[in-house]
């Protein structure tokens, strides 16, 4: 790293390479597993976006994900199962002035910590929720997950699991979450602008990253995977866009009785008039393109939602400040310490 | 509670007012050494507010006091019924107190329920005041009384004095605009007032509070005043009583005294610590009894800057305040038994990483959701023991309400100092009771002397002080010292993770040896009494009034009894097991069924002899005192 000094003022912001954000320890991940594709869109991600590398904060709970924070060289915290947004939110709480980032999975952030998730999204904590979504347990070696199809067999479901899975992206946009998307371990370009536009947010932003698990749950998402297959197999969101997709760009979503249509768009021809437009601001077009399932539709990734709301830190900060501002005299320990039932004895009685 | 006053002197006592029922009718004046009065009525009836005003006064005229609420887990079960009772006990005296006392010598019944549950309380011979109104056919078989006590003669054993409280309240207030429930609400200052003028008190106090209180409201003011002094006036100039008493102030040590409750005294421990270190203050915490109050009192501080997070559950609130001391500042949780349950987890891993914490446990009635306003000690091992691997934490306990803020204080110096988690026991008994504290000064507290790290080239993660075997305290915003802790084994000095065999048992050791030392940085046991003896009274935390109202009253009869009550319940006073050795018995007394002496036996393998009760209720002074009878029948061991 470098850090450039303009005219002898206050430094510039620091320029780093992503090799700034290696740290010197030895992964430990599978050959071939999606983590290390996301592990270096967010090292690159680090590097562009002008905070000094100390001022990172890298939290994980348990699972193949939460090893993350040793890998990147920042300050990190590896913690308890599902309980990394609880330990963020005290972190960023206190300290506003950190970039909080926490990296989790399917089972930690919706299994066991489903709870936490869901009041860091509700609360608006301005913390970065990565969530690796492989739909398997992978540390444990391969047991279902929250997310898994139901149906699937693994061997703690040897007959096949009957669970109904969860989706990520509907279970945040309706915990109240402030940014949601959804992006793809080894589309790189797409995964590095959602994050960057992520670290813009002020607020919670969550991002549910689909990740391939070559071991125990290989080929998972290979039809978004496949660089030459995807374009027929998602819908990039693009705000104020019309949902067009395809590799020739002739598919559309429509909407007809208030339920979405995969409809053929004529070459040439002006988007119909009837094809959705985007709108990160608007909840339940966010919520319905959340329901896009395959194979009748396309996998949307890209940004769901994206609106303004205080953050809950920054809430907790102005509350002190206009409290302190509004105590005439703001109390020292001394006077604290000397009120309610007070009195004075004075001398010993013979 | 306070000054200086010889055993023997605390204990003289004049017998109750009974005892006088036999002087011939002449409004003579008593003279008393302490009063024990218990107030009962419904939930709604205000008996908190009128027992905390009778100690307010109490203090403010420099009797030595000590209160306990016993109220019941509902908000307010319907009226009338056993289940609503709420009863505010207090003891106030011209002498040192440790406790609220042990029986009350005035029971005040302001229905037939309140009666049925707090007669066992009460020994015959001693005064019940009685309101006739909550008396009638509804509250007789509410509370499933077949006649009326106060008629069939069942109470012949007592000194009964019945009033109409009701009735008198309403023709004291028949000019008051005010609805008639509302003016019934009056009923608790009317009996507030002829206590007062049976115990020879000023009005002037609960006058101030009332026109304070009732600012905005001033039809119900002037009916709390004219209520307060209408039971004033009716106790002087009706027969009912046949003397009138007065309990001369206490020998007190000069300065500035503050009635505090455990609670409040602890949430203020808490806080001049955060000042004299210079650290932010990071509560998380979920409500629960009997610990929501240091929360709450926390969350009034945000001018002062004190951040307080009420989170989702327990766990995130321990995990919280976890990420508050690993960003720097003093991580803070405060629960009750159950809550610690949950967060186990969660110390374990500011065990591991090594970050300050302190997690306050207010304990009461267990297991489970168990006596959730009732008082006991049946959490030290859970606090000692209750994590997975070997997980050595710092425990402290308070021994009273206003030891709360000393105990806290020092909680937050061991923690951010020695880079542990403490645990603090405080219990419901002292949380919701209360003394009067001497109020220290701030320049008087000590200061505490805490760094955080910031030379990257001496910064390793798990370098050692020589001294302590804390760790640095790195925190995220510091240039440099970019590093992951985490909850897996690693090595010492690097903190690089690691399942080498060699490593695990050298960082265990460490770990433990860390909070070992933590006695280094306390004084060692000291015995009250003599530092040898027959018998050695041990207890810990809320029930040292009791131990040391028993303690005293032996010795004044001559036995060589002392008493040991210990602050620090791990590490252990280095000395402790010496000081056992002094004494030729060694008794041991909990709320619980001998958690302590497990411990004790353990560690120094002494014989001891286990007190135990689980009630729900704290020690009374005299089981205490007919424990030590019976341990000093028995041969030495």
């Amino acid at each position: 790293m470098s850090t450039l000094t303009v005219n002898g003022d206050a430094p510039a912001p620091p320029v780093y390479t992503k090799r700034d954000f290696v740290s010197d320890q030895t992964i430990r991940w599978c050959p071939g597993c999606g983590d290390y594709a996301i592990l270096d869109a967010v090292q690159k991600v680090f590097a562009g976006l002008g905070i000094p590398r100390e001022n990172f904060v890298m939290i994980s709970g348990i699972g193949c994900s939460s090893r993350l924070p040793y890998y990147v060289n920042t300050f990190g915290f590896h913690t308890i199962h599902g309980r990394a947004p609880a330990i963020a939110t005290g972190i960023k709480v206190t300290r506003p002035d950190l970039s909080v980032w926490v990296a989790t999975g399917d089972g930690d952030a919706l299994s066991i910590g489903g709870n936490h998730l869901l009041h860091a999204l509700r609360r608006n904590v301005d913390i970065k929720i990565l969530l690796f979504n492989n739909r398997i347990y992978g540390l444990t070696k391969g047991q279902y997950s929250p997310t898994s199809e139901a149906g699937k067999k693994t061997k703690t479901s040897p007959y096949g699991s009957v669970d109904q899975p969860v989706d990520p992206i509907a279970y945040a946009l309706a915990s109240g979450a402030t940014f949601v998307a959804r992006s793809i371990d080894v589309y790189g370009e797409h995964l590095r602008n959602v994050l960057t536009r992520a670290a813009s947010h002020r607020g919670t932003a969550f991002i549910e990253i689909l990740q391939n698990c070559p071991i125990f749950n290989d080929g998972a998402f290979a039809s978004v995977q496949d660089r030459k297959e995807r374009p027929d197999n998602t819908l990039e969101l693009e705000h104020g866009q019309p949902l067009l997709f395809g590799r020739d760009r002739n598919r559309g979503i429509q909407l007809r009785n208030f339920l979405p249509e995969n409809v053929a768009v004529e070459e040439g021809a002006e988007p119909a008039q009837e094809l959705l437009r985007h709108d990160e601001t608007n909840p339940s077009l966010s919520y319905l393109l959340s329901q896009l399932r395959q194979p009748e539709f396309p996998v949307p990734i890209g940004v769901f939602r994206a609106v303004e709301q205080e953050s809950y830190d920054a809430g907790v900060h102005r509350q002190i400040e206009e409290a302190r501002a509004a105590a005439r005299k703001p109390g020292n320990l001394d006077s604290l310490l000397r009120q309610g039932d007070i009195w004075e004895a004075t001398a010993p009685k013979a | 509670m306070t000054g200086e006053v010889s055993p023997s002197e605390s204990l003289v006592r004049v017998d109750d007012i009974s005892g006088l029922s036999s002087v011939p009718v002449a409004r003579v004046a008593g003279r008393l050494d302490s009063v024990v009065i218990r107030f009962a009525g419904d939930s709604g009836d205000g008996m908190q507010l009128t027992g905390s005003q009778f100690a307010t006064t109490s203090a403010l005229i420099g009797n030595d006091i000590a209160t306990m609420p016993d109220f019941p887990a509902e908000i307010r079960a319907p009226a009338g019924t056993l289940p609503g009772v709420s009863a505010f006990q207090l003891q106030f005296s011209s002498g040192e107190i440790f406790t609220p006392g042990d029986e009350p010598d005035v029971l005040v019944a302001m229905n037939a329920a309140a009666l049925k549950v707090n007669l066992g309380t009460l020994r015959h011979g001693r005064t019940i005041i009685a309101n006739t109104d909550g008396f009638d056919k509804g509250n007789l078989s509410k509370s499933g009384y077949a006649t009326n006590p106060l008629e069939d003669g069942s109470l012949d054993g007592f000194r009964l004095i019945s009033i109409p409280i009701t009735t008198l309240t309403m023709k004291a207030l028949e000019e008051s605009p005010l609805a008639k429930p509302e003016k019934q609400m009056s009923k608790n200052f009317y009996a507030l007032g002829v206590l007062y003028w049976l115990y020879s008190r000023p009005l002037e106090a609960t006058e101030t509070w009332i026109q304070s209180k009732f600012a905005k409201t001033p039809d119900i003011c002037e009916a709390n005043l004219t209520a307060l002094r209408g039971g004033y006036a009716y106790a002087d100039a009706s027969e009912l009583f046949d003397a009138r008493y007065e309990v001369p102030a206490a020998a007190q040590q000069p300065g500035l005294y503050r009635n505090i409750s455990g609670n409040k005294a602890m949430a203020l421990g808490l806080y001049a610590a955060s000042v004299k270190s210079g650290l932010p203050l990071f509560l998380g915490s979920y409500p629960i009894t009997p610990a929501s109050d240091i929360l709450a009192e926390l969350a009034r501080l945000k001018p002062q800057g004190v951040i307080t997070f009420q989170a989702e559950d327990e766990i995130a609130a321990v995990c919280a305040a976890i990420g508050a001391s690993f960003a720097g500042a003093i991580g803070l949780t405060t629960t009750s038994g159950p809550g610690v349950a949950l967060k186990s987890e969660g110390i374990g891993l500011a065990v591991m990483t090594e970050l300050p914490l302190v997690i306050v446990n207010v304990q009461r009635g267990g297991p489970s959701t168990g006596l959730p306003t009732k008082t006991e000690q049946a959490d030290l091992l859970q606090a000692l023991c209750g994590r997975n691997g070997e997980c050595p934490v710092v425990v402290l306990a308070p021994q009273s309400a206003a030891d709360c803020f000393d105990v806290a204080f020092e909680a937050v110096r061991i923690a951010v100092t020695h880079m542990t988690p403490v645990f603090v026991l405080s219990d419901g008994y002292i949380a919701n009771g209360s003394e009067p504290w001497l109020v220290p000064l701030e320049s008087d507290l000590p200061a505490i002397s805490v760094h955080h790290h910031v030379d990257p080239e001496t910064f390793h993660p798990f370098s050692r002080d020589p001294e302590t075997l804390a760790r640095p305290w790195a925190v995220p915003g510091t240039p440099g010292l970019e590093h992951r802790v985490g909850g897996l084994e690693h090595s010492n000095i690097t903190g690089n993770i690691s399942y080498d065999p060699q490593v695990h048992e050298e960082m265990v050791g460490l770990r433990a040896e860390k909070v070992a030392r933590v006695a280094r940085d306390f004084a060692p046991a000291e015995p009250f009494g003599d530092s040898s003896g027959d018998l050695l009274v041990v207890g810990w935390g809320g029930t040292f009034g009791a131990l040391r109202t028993a303690v005293n009253q032996a010795r004044s009869r001559g036995l060589r009894v002392s008493h040991l009550h210990l602050r620090h319940l791990n590490p252990l006073p280095e000395n402790l097991g010496d000081v056992l050795a002094r004494f030729s018995r060694v008794l041991v007394a909990e709320l619980n069924l001998g958690q302590l002496d497990m411990v004790l036996r353990a560690r120094y393998l002494r014989n001891t002899i286990r007190y135990s009760k689980v009630q729900g209720q704290p020690f009374r002074s005299t089981e205490i005192l007919d424990a030590i009878d019976r341990a000093l029948e028995g041969d030495p061991q």
